[in-house]
C-alpha cells in the first residue's frame, strides 16, 4: 500500500519550514496592535496563606496604570476537567502555591507595570504548608481545598479486573517493588504568551500560544461571561507545549479582562520563572507494584498502587491519576489485574499533562520489575517481555481494545541491531545495556467534556482559480501537524502539500478539533482531512466524468490533472477541473468529521486510556558509567516504533529523537525540585535539560503495521517513543554497575549511595522502601471482557 | 533614566534610534526596530535563543545592551538572506527537519552561521560545541547537526 503513494510516506519539508528558518512566523509575543499595553501578573510569595488584604490604591496612582484587578474582578471559578472545576484566575481568599496569581496590572510598557507590582501591598496570614505524599496524608493538616483539617485527597480510586488474589496464588514467584519517579516539567522554549482584544463592538478576541483553542473557548465564555459567539481564539504558531500549554491558564483570562476593562488591546507574557511555577507538568508519583510470575515468566496477575502529588489544583489530575494504572495491560497480557491509586493536594505548582501523560511513572515500574524478575528467572530482559506480549486484535483485562501491533517486531529490530544478547551481562564493568518497551494512545477516546460531536472537523474549500484551503482547528504546536493534514488532503487531490493554504486554530474561522494533546490529531485531524478530501475528490471526478463521459472509476486525480486512465493526454487541469464541478452542484466547500467508536468499558473510569489504536515503541539503551562520580552517560541508543504508516518519516523520526531527546533529560537529569512550596531553580540554569554536547546518537527504525482505522493507517508517535528510555536507561545502568536506581532522574548522588550500599554487603540499590499507608475506596469489581472468561 | 539618541547598524541598514541606556539589544530589536525574528527564552542568558551575530560573532542579544552595538555590525535572522535568496544554513535546516516548532531555530542557524564562516568543514564534535549555548527542546538537535553538516558540505569553498 505505501509504494502507491505520492506524498504520503515521503520525507517531505514542513510546509512552514521556510517561514521558521527566516524568522518571519510569528509567535504570540512577536504580535503588537495599536494602542497594546503590556499586563503582569503579581504572584504569591506564600505557599499557603490567606489573603488578609491587597491594597492595590498605589498601583492604581501610578502614571501608565491603566487598570488593576485582584480575585474578587475574575470570581468564577473553572478547570479544564469539567469535574475538578477548582481555580480562579486570580486568588480569592487565600493561596495555596508559591507563584499563585494574586493580582494582575495592564500599564503602558512593561516597566510600569513591574513597577506597579511592586505598588502592590498584599498582607498575608501563613496557613501551615503541606508539601509531601506523607504531608497530605496527614489527618492533622490544614485542608488546602476546604476550611477544617484533614486528609488532603484530590481523588482515590480502587479497580479490580479479574481475581488477583488467585493469580498471586497461581504464581510460582512473586515479586515486590516500591518506585518513586519525581517530578518534571515542560520547559518549552516559548515563554506562555496571550494578547487580549476586546474590541469597539464588544467583540473578543485572543491570540494565545495555547494548544487547545477548543477549551480555552468554552473556559472563556464560563469566565468572563460573554457568549462564546462573541469570543474569538486563535492559538498562534507555538514554541514547543509538550502539554505544558493545555490548560486555561490564568494570564489568558486575565489579559482579556484588563482588554475589556481599558478598552485596549492587552498583551501578557510570561518570564521564565513563572512559567516553573505555571507548571502543570510531569506528577511525582510514588508506586508500588506487586507481580505474580510463572516459572518461564508469564505473568499470573498484577497489583498496582500509585500515589500522586498533585499540587495545588486539580488541573487534568483525575485523568493522569487514572493514567498511572491503564496502560500496563496494553504491552503485556495481564489476566488479573487491580489497580489503588490517589491524588493528594500539595502546596506546589499544580501539576498536569506532559508528554505521556500519567504513564511514563508506571511504565518505568513496570519495566524496571519486569528485568529484575526476569533475572531471578533466568530469563533474558527479550524472552521474559516477548513471553507477555499482548496478541494484535485482542482485549485487555481492563477493557482496552488493541488493534495492530507490531511490538515484536519492534523488540527484534532493536535487539539484532544493538546486538543485545552478546552485550547483556557481559560487557566491561561500568558499561551496560538495557531494553525496556512501552504503548501510547493515538488519540484519548472521549473528549474532555462529554458530548455527541464529532472530535475533530476539517473543512477543505476550493477555489475557482483551483486554490485548495484547508480549515482545521487543529494546532500545530511543533509535531507538524499542519503538514500532516496538508500531505492527508494533497495525496487525495493529487496536488502537493506546498500548494495547500493552510488556516488552523481559529475558532471563528475553523470547524473544531479539541486539540493537541493525547497524541489525536494525526488519527482524528487525519481522519477528518481523509473524509473532507475525498467529498471534494469525488465532486470533481463526478464532474470531470460526466463532462468526458466515462465512468468515474476510470479517472485518476495525479499531479494536478484529473485524466482517464493510461491516456495522459485526455486530462483536465485541476482548475478546470474545479470550476466543473462548482457549475454542476454549487460552491466547492466540503467538510469531514472523525469521532473515535465507543470503546469504554463498563466501569468509571474507563473512558481514561480507551484509544482506536495504540503505537508500540521498543528501546535499548547502552550505557558508560562511572561508580565513584557516579555519572551516566547513554553511549547510544535503539529505538523501534510501530508508527502503523509514517505519512512525513522525517517528521516521524524527528519526533522519535525529541522523545528520546526527552526521556534521557527526565532519566538523568531534570527535577522540578521544591525546598517546602519554593521551587529549587526555576531558570534553565538551574533545571537542566541536555544541550546538544549531552545528547546521544540514536538509531531509529519504523515498524509500519498499517492500523485499518489510522489515516493512511497511521498512528501517534508524539509521546510513545519517549517512555521506554528512562527505563531503558535504568536497566542498563544495572547492566553496567549491578546497582538499582528505583528513582528517576537517576543522578550521581544516587548512584554513589547505591554503590556505598553494596560495598557493605547491603542490596546495591537507591530508592523507596514502602509506600504510605492510605485507606484505599472498597474495591470497585469490574466483570471481564469475554475473550478472558474461563473456557 | 535618560534616553540618548543611538546609530545602530543592522542587517547592513542604518538605524538612528531614541533608547534608554538600560535597554537590552533584545529588546531593541524586538519592539523599538519590530525586527522579531529574534527570540526570547529566558531573559538570562541562559537558552540562547536570542543570539545575533555582532561582527560575525555570536552574542546572547538578552545580555547585550543596545549602546554596545553604537559602531558595529548587528545580523539577525532576518538578515542571512541575500536579496531575497535564503542562505544555505536556512534551506538545509528546512530539508533536514532540523526545525519542529522553530522557536530556537533563528538563534540556532546564526551561531551555525558564525562557525561556517570560522570554519567552512567543521567536524561533527565542532558543530555540537558550537552549538551547546542554543537550547532546543524538540528535536533532540540530531537533525539541526546534520543540517548544518549539509550546508557545510553544499559551500563553495
Amino acid at each position: 500500500m505505501g509504494d502507491l503513494h505520492t506524498v504520503v510516506g515521503k520525507p517531505l519539508p514542513r510546509v512552514d519550514a521556510m517561514s521558521q528558518t527566516t524568522g518571519r512566523l510569528l509567535y504570540a509575543d512577536d504580535l503588537t496592535k495599536p494602542g497594546m499595553l503590556i499586563g503582569r501578573q503579581l504572584r504569591s510569595t506564600q505557599a499557603h496563606a490567606i489573603i488578609v488584604s491587597i491594597d492595590t490604591t498605589g498601583a492604581e496612582a501610578l502614571p501608565g496604570v491603566r487598570a488593576v484587578i485582584t480575585g474578587s474582578d475574575l470570581p468564577i471559578m473553572y478547570g479544564i476537567l469539567p469535574v475538578s472545576q477548582d481555580e480562579t484566575a486570580l486568588a480569592v481568599g487565600r493561596v495555596r502555591h508559591v507563584g499563585e496569581p494574586v493580582a494582575a496590572v495592564a500599564a503602558d510598557d512593561a516597566e510600569t507595570a513591574h513597577r506597579a507590582l511592586e505598588l502592590i501591598q498584599v498582607v498575608y496570614e501563613p496557613l501551615d504548608e503541606v508539601v509531601t505524599i506523607e504531608d497530605a496524608l496527614d489527618h492533622t493538616r490544614p485542608l488546602i481545598h476546604g476550611d477544617s483539617s484533614g486528609q488532603n485527597v484530590h481523588r482515590s480510586v480502587a479497580l479490580e479486573f479479574g481475581e488477583v488474589e488467585e493469580g498471586m496464588v497461581a504464581a510460582s514467584h512473586v515479586r515486590e517493588d516500591v518506585f518513586w519517579f519525581a517530578g518534571n516539567t515542560h520547559a518549552a522554549l516559548e515563554t506562555h504568551c496571550a494578547l487580549a482584544d476586546f474590541d469597539a463592538d464588544h467583540k473578543l478576541t485572543l491570540w494565545s500560544s495555547t494548544q487547545v483553542p477548543h477549551y480555552l473557548h468554552r473556559t472563556l465564555e464560563k469566565v468572563l461571561e460573554i457568549p462564546a459567539g462573541r469570543i474569538r481564539v486563535i492559538a498562534t504558531p507555538s514554541g514547543g507545549g509538550f502539554g505544558g500549554k493545555t490548560d486555561p491558564f490564568s494570564h489568558e483570562v486575565v489579559a482579556a479582562k484588563l482588554s475589556m476593562l481599558t478598552g485596549h488591546p492587552v498583551k501578557i507574557t510570561l518570564s521564565r520563572e513563572e512559567v516553573f511555577y505555571a507548571h502543570r507538568g510531569r506528577h511525582p508519583v510514588l508506586m508500588w507494584i506487586k507481580t505474580g510470575f510463572q516459572s518461564d515468566g508469564e505473568i499470573t496477575a498484577m497489583h498496582f498502587k500509585s500515589f500522586l502529588d498533585g499540587g495545588a489544583y486539580g488541573s487534568y489530575g483525575i485523568a493522569s491519576l487514572y493514567y498511572t494504572g491503564a496502560l500496563q495491560t496494553t504491552t503485556y497480557r495481564i489476566p488479573n489485574y487491580r489497580f489503588e491509586g490517589v491524588r493528594v493536594f500539595t502546596n506546589k505548582p499544580p501539576c498536569g499533562p506532559k508528554r505521556g501523560h500519567g504513564t511514563p511513572q508506571p511504565r518505568f515500574a513496570v519495566e524496571c520489575q519486569l528485568d529484575k524478575a526476569a533475572e531471578e528467572l533466568g530469563l533474558s530482559p527479550i524472552a521474559i517481555r516477548k513471553r507477555n506480549l499482548v496478541e494484535p486484535y485482542t482485549t485487555t483485562i481492563n477493557h482496552l481494545r488493541i488493534t495492530t501491533c507490531a511490538l515484536d517486531e519492534c523488540i527484534t529490530k532493536v535487539a539484532e541491531a544493538s546486538d543485545f544478547s552478546k552485550k547483556h551481562g557481559q560487557l566491561p564493568e561500568g558499561r551496560g545495556i538495557g531494553l525496556a518497551v512501552g504503548a501510547y494512545m493515538s488519540g484519548a477516546g472521549l473528549p474532555i467534556y462529554w458530548n455527541d460531536m464529532p472530535q475533530s472537523e476539517v473543512e477543505v474549500k476550493v477555489d475557482r482559480g483551483g486554490g485548495v484551503t484547508v480549515l482545521s482547528m487543529a494546532a500545530d504546536v511543533g509535531q507538524g501537524s499542519t503538514t500532516v493534514l496538508a500531505t492527508v488532503v494533497a495525496e487525495v487531490l493529487g496536488l502537493k502539500p506546498d500548494d495547500l493554504r493552510m488556516v488552523t486554530a481559529d475558532t471563528d474561522l475553523t470547524p473544531v478539533d479539541l486539540g493537541s494533546y493525547s497524541s489525536r490529531v494525526t488519527f482524528m485531524a487525519g481522519n477528518a482531512a481523509l473524509d473532507a478530501a475525498t467529498k471534494v475528490r469525488n465532486r470533481i471526478v463526478d464532474a470531470v466524468a460526466a463532462k468526458l463521459e466515462v465512468a468515474t472509476d476510470d479517472l485518476v486525480v495525479a499531479d494536478g490533472q484529473i485524466a482517464v486512465r493510461g491516456d495522459q493526454s485526455s486530462g483536465l487541469a485541476w482548475p478546470e477541473a474545479v470550476r466543473l464541478a462548482v457549475a454542476a452542484a454549487g460552491p466547492l466547500i466540503e467538510t469531514g468529521s472523525y469521532r473515535a467508536p465507543d470503546l469504554a468499558g463498563p466501569y468509571k473510569g474507563a473512558g481514561v486510556g480507551i484509544s482506536p489504536a495504540y503505537s508500540y515503541s521498543a528501546c535499548i539503551a547502552q550505557v558508560a558509567c562511572d561508580a565513584a562520580t557516579g555519572m551516566v552517560e547513554v553511549e547510544r541508543v535503539w529505538i523501534a516504533h510501530d508508527i502503523g504508516k509514517a505519512i512525513n518519516p522525517l517528521l516521524v523520526e524527528g519526533q522519535i529523537e525529541g522523545s528520546v531527546y526527552m526521556g534521557l533529560g527526565e532519566a538523568l537529569l531534570e527535577e522540578q525540585a521544591f525546598r517546602g512550596g519554593l521551587h529549587r531553580g526555576p531558570s534553565l540554569l538551574d533545571y537542566k535539560i541536555p544541550t546538544s554536547l549531552e545528547m546521544t546518537p540514536v538509531e531509529t527504525f519504523l515498524v509500519e503495521s498499517i492500523d485499518p482505522e489510522g489515516p493512511f493507517g497511521a498512528k501517534e508517535v508524539g509521546q510513545g517513543p519517549l517512555l521506554p528510555v528512562i527505563p531503558a536507561i535504568a536497566n542498563a545502568v544495572y547492566d553496567a554497575l549491578g546497582l538499582r536506581i528505583d528513582e528517576v532522574p537517576i543522578t550521581p548522588d544516587k548512584v554513589i549511595a547505591a554503590t556505598r550500599e553494596k560495598a557493605k554487603g547491603r542490596p546495591g540499590r537507591f530508592g523507596p522502601t514502602a509506600a504510605p499507608e492510605f485507606l484505599f475506596p472498597t474495591l470497585t469489581r469490574v466483570e471481564a471482557p469475554q475473550e478472558f472468561a474461563a473456557p | 533614566m535618560t534616553d540618548r539618541a543611538l546609530t545602530i547598524r543592522v542587517n547592513d541598514k542604518t538605524h538612528r534610534v531614541l533608547t534608554a541606556d538600560h535597554r537590552t539589544l533584545l529588546e531593541l530589536l524586538r519592539e523599538d526596530l519590530g525586527m522579531t525574528g529574534t527570540k526570547h527564552g529566558c531573559q538570562l542568558g541562559e537558552c540562547g535563543a536570542c543570539t545575533v551575530l555582532v561582527d560575525g560573532n555570536p552574542v546572547l542579544s538578552c545580555l547585550a545592551l543596545a549602546v554596545q552595538v553604537e559602531d558595529r555590525a548587528v545580523t539577525t535572522i532576518e538578515g542571512l538572506s541575500t536579496n531575497g535568496t535564503p542562505h544555505r544554513l536556512q534551506t538545509a535546516f528546512a530539508e533536514a527537519g532540523a526545525a519542529q516548532c522553530g522557536y530556537c531555530t533563528p538563534g540556532m542557524i546564526l551561531s551555525a552561521a558564525a562557525l561556517l564562516d570560522e570554519e567552512s568543514q567543521p567536524s561533527p564534535r565542532r558543530i555540537q560545541e558550537a552549538l551547546a549555548g542554543n537550547l532546543c527542546r524538540c528535536t533532540g538537535y540530531n537533525k539541526i547537526l546534520e543540517a548544518v553538516g549539509l550546508a557545510a558540505s553544499q559551500s563553495t569553498n
